[in-house]
C-alpha cells in the first residue's frame, strides 16, 4: 500500500467516525434530557479520549519522527550519486538523467530565479518525492529508486504562467544484479 | 436559556447599514468567486477552455478574495458580539471595510487590467520576476491592496485590543488564564472575549508580519539591489498567511459559541478545558506555520519537527473542546433545528472533519508525496465550504430570523442538502484527485488527471446554486431583519 492510500483510508474513517456522532447526535436531539446528567456522562467520556487523542499523537510522532526523514542538509549522504538539479523559469537543468534502481541518488535542488517545487513522479504517475528549488539555497533530497522505467520531474511550486510546462525525465534501470 | 435576539445585540440604524455592507459584500464576493473557481476547476476537465494566463490570473483572484472575504464577514461576527461586552467603535468598523475595497479595487485592476498572475501568496520573487509576462507596477499594485486590507484588520485589532483592555485591564486576564490553574472561573466571563482576544494577539502579529514583508517587496520591487533572503520572507509569508485564514475560522466560531446555546435551550459557558484550549491555541496558531515549509530542507530542523508536532496538537482544542462541547450541547437538548441551527451544527462537523486531511499532511513523511498536490486545498475547501461558510451563513440567518422556531422555507431545506452534498463531493473530490498525485495550481492538467474534475465541477454548481439560495434569503430578509432592544 503507498502512502497516499494509507492517508486517504484513515482520513476517510477518521472523518466517517466523526460524521457518524454528529448523526447520532442529531437524531437523539430531539427528546430533551437534563444537560447536567448528560454533561457529567459527555465529560467522562472526553477525559478518555482526550488521552486516547494524547497516546495516538505521542505514537505517531515516534513513528515518523524517531528517524528523522530528512536527510542531513551539511554533509554528503554516503554511497549516494550526486546530481545538480537547476530550476529556472520555466525548464529544469539535472546534471544526470540516467539512474539505477537500488542506488541512491542525492538530487541537490535549487532555482536561480523564482521558487519551484522538483516533484519526481513514479513511472505510474505517482508522486514518489518532492523538494523545493529555492533561489539562494540548495536543499537535498536522498532517493532510491526501487522500480526501473522512465520517471517525470514536475514543478509543483507556482512558478508563473507556464509553471504547468516545467517537465523533464530520467530514465531508472533495472538494479544491478547480486547487490546495489 | 437566552433570548432569539438580545438587548445588547440591537443595532443603530448605522450600525445596521455597516453590518449590512459587510453580509452583502461577503456574499456577493464568495458566489462570483465560486464560479470563478468553477471556471478553473471545469477547464481543467476540458469543459471549457481557459488560456493559462486567463487561468492564472483567475486563480490569484480566487484566492486572494476568498480569504479576503472570509476574513471580512468574520470580522464582522467578532464585531457584532463583541461589542456586548466591550465599546467598539462604528467608525473603525466601517474604516476596514472600506480600506478592504480599496485594497479590492486595486488587487482587481492589478490582475485584471493589468495581468497580475502571481498567485495570491506573492510568494517571493515570483511578483517581481514574471519573466516578463506582467510588469512590476502589476505586482505593486497588488500588493498595495494587500497593505490597504491589513491596515484595515489591523485598524479594527487595535480598537478592540484598547476596548477589551478597557474593561479586562490586560489581555491575559480577558484570555482568562488567571483561571488556568485554579480558583473559580466566572462562567459569565464571555466565551467572545476569550476567543476576540485570541484573535486578536495571533492576526494583529500574523498580520503585522504580512504588512511587514509586502513593504519589503514593495522596496524590492522597485529597488532590485535591495534583495532579500527568499527563506526568511517565505517565512513570513506563510506565518501571515496560516495566521490570517486560521483567525476567520476563529472568529466565525464565536457565532456558535453565542448562537448555538439558543436553539438548544443550554448554556454554553467558560470552563477550565475550554480556557486552556483557547490560551494553548492562541501559541500554537503562530509557531504550527513551518508545517508549510516541510519540504524547505534548509529549514532547522527543530522548527519541522515542531511544525509536524503542533500540527497534531492544534487539532486537540478543535476536536475535544469546541466540536465536543457543540455535541455535548446540543444532545438530548430538545433541539430547534432551523436554518440557523443546522448551519451552526454543520459548521462543526466541516471544521472537525475538515482538521483530519490537514493534520496527516502535516506529518513530514506524508507530506513529501502529498505537499502541492490537490490534497492540500482538498482540505482547506472542505473547512471553509462546510467548516467556516456554515458559521457565517448561521449567523446571518440568524441575524434576519424573529423566532428560534420560525420555520424554514423549502428553498432552505432545498438548499441545505444541496449545499452538503455538493461541498462533500467537492472537497472530497479534490482530496481524491490528491491522494492521486495531481499537482495543485496547474492551469493545464496532464490526460490522467483529468477525469477528477467532472464530477468536482457538477458538485462545485451545487454547492453554488445552493449558496445563491442562502444568499438570496440572507440579502432579502437584511432589510426586514429584527432589531430588539434600544440601541446603544
Amino acid at each position: 500500500m503507498t502512502t497516499q492510500s494509507l492517508v486517504w483510508n484513515i482520513s476517510l474513517i477518521a472523518i466517517a467516525i466523526i460524521a457518524v456522532a454528529f448523526l447520532y447526535v442529531a437524531a437523539r436531539s430531539g427528546a430533551a434530557a437534563q444537560y447536567e446528567g448528560v454533561q457529567k456522562k459527555a465529560y467522562g467520556i472526553r477525559r478518555w479520549f482526550f488521552w486516547a487523542l494524547v497516546l495516538l499523537g505521542v505514537g505517531t510522532a515516534y513513528a515518523t519522527l524517531a528517524e528523522f526523514p530528512i536527510p542531513d542538509q551539511r554533509a554528503p549522504s554516503a554511497g549516494a550519486r550526486v546530481v545538480d538539479v537547476v530550476g529556472k523559469q520555466w525548464y529544469w537543468e539535472l546534471s544526470a538523467n540516467q539512474f539505477t534502481a537500488g542506488v541512491p541518488v542525492e538530487f541537490r535542488v535549487t532555482a536561480n530565479d523564482v521558487n519551484h517545487g522538483f516533484g519526481i513522479y513514479d513511472p505510474n504517475g505517482r508522486l514518489v518525492a518532492q523538494v523545493q528549488a529555492m533561489p539562494g539555497f540548495t536543499n537535498r533530497l536522498v532517493h532510491t529508486f526501487t522500480e526501473a522505467g522512465k520517471y517525470r520531474v514536475l514543478c509543483l511550486e507556482y512558478c508563473g504562467l507556464v509553471h504547468h510546462n516545467m517537465i523533464t525525465e530520467f530514465e531508472v534501470a533495472a538494479a544491478r544484479q547480486g547487490g546495489k | 436559556m437566552s433570548a432569539l435576539h438580545q438587548p445588547s445585540e440591537a443595532l443603530s440604524r448605522r450600525e445596521r447599514i455597516v453590518l449590512n455592507l459587510y453580509a452583502i459584500t461577503g456574499l456577493a464576493v464568495l458566489v462570483l468567486m465560486m464560479l470563478g473557481g468553477i471556471a478553473m476547476r471545469m477547464s481543467q476537465g476540458t469543459w471549457i477552455e481557459l488560456p493559462p494566463d486567463v487561468f492564472y490570473q483567475l486563480m490569484t483572484a480566487h484566492g486572494a478574495a476568498m480569504v479576503g472575504i472570509a476574513g471580512l464577514t468574520s470580522s464582522a461576527v467578532m464585531w457584532y458580539f463583541l461589542r456586548k461586552y466591550v465599546s467598539l467603535s462604528p467608525g473603525i468598523f466601517l474604516a476596514n471595510y472600506v480600506l478592504f475595497m480599496i485594497g479590492a479595487v486595486l488587487i482587481l485592476g492589478s490582475i485584471f487590467v493589468l495581468k497580475f498572475g502571481g498567485g495570491w501568496t506573492f510568494l517571493y520573487p515570483l511578483p517581481v520576476k514574471s519573466n516578463g509576462m506582467w510588469s512590476v507596477h502589476a505586482a505593486a499594485g497588488y500588493m498595495l491592496g494587500l497593505v490597504s486590507i491589513g491596515v484595515g484588520f489591523l485598524l479594527f485589532y487595535l480598537d478592540a485590543t484598547l476596548a477589551i483592555l478597557r474593561v479586562y485591564g490586560n489581555l491575559g486576564r480577558a484570555l482568562g488564564l488567571q483561571w488556568l490553574f485554579g480558583g473559580d472561573i466566572d462562567k459569565s466571563h464571555p466565551a467572545t472575549v476569550v476567543a476576540s482576544t485570541m484573535v486578536i494577539i495571533a492576526n494583529g502579529l500574523g498580520t503585522l508580519c504580512g504588512a511587514v514583508v509586502l513593504v519589503l517587496c514593495l522596496v524590492n520591487a522597485y529597488v532590485p539591489a535591495f534583495e532579500l533572503n527568499a527563506l526568511l520572507a517565505k517565512n513570513m509569508i506563510y506565518f501571515f498567511g496560516h495566521v490570517f485564514i486560521n483567525a476567520s475560522i476563529y472568529m466565525g466560531v464565536i457565532a456558535v459559541y453565542e448562537l448555538l446555546p439558543r436553539y438548544s435551550g443550554r448554556p454554553w459557558g467558560v470552563s477550565r478545558p475550554f480556557l486552556w484550549a483557547w490560551a494553548a491555541s492562541t501559541i500554537m496558531v503562530l509557531i504550527v506555520y513551518p508545517h508549510h515549509l516541510l519540504m524547505d530542507f534548509v529549514m532547522p530542523p527543530w522548527m519541522l519537527v515542531m511544525g509536524q508536532i503542533i500540527s497534531y496538537t492544534s487539532g486537540l482544542p478543535v476536536l475535544a473542546v469546541t466540536a465536543y462541547g457543540a455535541l455535548t450541547n446540543v444532545h438530548r437538548s430538545g433541539m430547534r433545528w432551523s436554518m440557523p441551527a443546522k448551519l451552526l451544527m454543520l459548521s462543526m462537523f466541516g471544521w472537525a472533519a475538515g482538521v483530519i486531511p490537514a493534520i496527516i499532511d502535516g506529518v513530514i513523511r506524508v507530506n513529501s508525496v502529498m505537499h502541492n498536490t490537490l490534497w492540500v486545498p482538498g482540505h482547506f475547501h472542505f473547512y471553509l465550504i462546510l467548516g467556516l461558510w456554515p458559521m457565517l451563513f448561521g449567523f446571518m440567518y440568524h441575524v434576519i430570523r424573529a423566532r428560534a422556531d420560525e420555520p424554514d422555507s423549502a428553498f432552505d431545506r432545498l438548499g441545505f442538502p444541496a449545499y452538503l452534498v455538493g461541498g462533500l463531493i467537492f472537497a472530497g473530490m479534490l482530496l481524491m484527485a490528491g491522494q492521486a498525485s495531481v499537482a495543485r495550481r496547474w492551469a493545464v492538467h496532464l490526460p490522467e488527471w483529468v477525469p477528477y474534475a467532472p464530477a468536482a465541477s457538477l458538485a462545485a454548481i451545487l454547492v453554488v446554486l445552493a449558496t445563491v439560495v442562502f444568499a438570496v434569503r440572507i440579502v432579502s430578509g437584511l432589510p426586514k431583519a429584527p432589531n430588539v432592544g434600544t440601541a446603544h
